[in-house]
């Protein structure tokens, strides 16, 4: 296999569709996990996963403790689904999960997303997702530099080397 | 792991070019793998690089918001002063050990 030619990772575009707070940090650290590597990064966002960018919701994103079956306790026992659904569960479950992102140097949602801007990257919402939730440009965060269709989207997945990412 | 000559002088480094021994670093050093990234060394990166061999011998993490945090540089200005890569290639100049950091 001497011969095999390799083709770096040149440019990658992650779509983030999910509004649950590790789906939307998959995302983020995907992202700006590329952009310090040098790869051209783009961040689109769709569906529930605008929630990450909105300026209202974007840093009180949950975890699910409902329908999660990895979900765990503490000491590591499983999560009863019935304890899931009392009042300030879920809060509180997120609470410990971004107290213990922040103890890894993971910051907010709305510092990463100007830490991925910082480095180059680029950050864009869907038009069709934001028409449904009756989102505008002014709903998003700053770092939001446009909202978009999917051809835009598309368009930028032009030369070698490029990848789409979609969580 | 090789041995290579930085700046006339005879080092060990790493694969990917990182210095083995951190005591080894001088700013002829620095300024040489410097170049080899393409990049021209000035007053802000050393101020960079010493924060890097700061927190290095203190045993603590690097991260790039840490360094964007830590009042030398913001992240914008840390990505321009190292282009492309910037805390691998801060790293290496700074003859440290190449960051296992995710973030």
């Amino acid at each position: 296999m001497e011969n095999e030619k390799k083709y770096p990772l040149k440019k990658i575009l992650m779509i983030c569709s999910k509004g649950n707070l590790e789906d939307v940090y998959a995302a983020l650290v995907m992202a700006n996990g590329a952009v310090m590597e040098g790869i051209e990064t783009k961040l689109f966002f769709t569906f529930f996963g605008l929630d990450a960018i909105t300026k209202k919701t974007m840093n009180k994103l949950h975890t699910a403790t409902v329908g999660n079956p990895a979900m765990r306790m503490p000491g590591g026992l499983p999560f009863p689904t019935l304890l899931g659904v009392l009042p300030g569960v879920e809060a509180g479950v997120s609470k410990m999960m971004k107290k213990g992102m922040e103890k890894l140097d993971m910051p907010p949602v709305d510092e990463f997303l100007e830490l991925i801007e910082a480095g180059g990257g680029e950050i864009f919402a869907c038009k069709l997702a934001a028409d449904m939730f009756n989102l505008k440009k002014e709903d998003f965060h700053e770092t939001v530099k446009a909202i978009i269709t999917v051809g835009d989207l598309y368009a930028m997945c032009d030369g070698l080397g490029t990848q789409i990412v979609f969580t | 792991m090789t041995t290579k000559t930085i700046a006339n002088l005879s080092v060990e480094v790493t694969d990917e070019g990182y210095l083995k021994d951190v005591s080894a670093w001088n700013k002829e050093i620095a300024i040489a793998i410097a170049k080899e990234e393409g990049i021209e060394l000035t007053d802000k990166h050393f101020e960079v690089i010493e924060f890097i061999r700061n927190k290095v011998a203190a045993g603590e993490g690097l991260t790039i918001r840490g360094i964007g945090k830590s009042g030398v540089v913001d992240a914008k200005t840390f990505y321009q002063l190292f282009p492309g890569a910037p805390l691998k290639k801060a790293t290496k100049i700074a003859g440290v050990s190449k960051p296992v950091s995710c973030i």
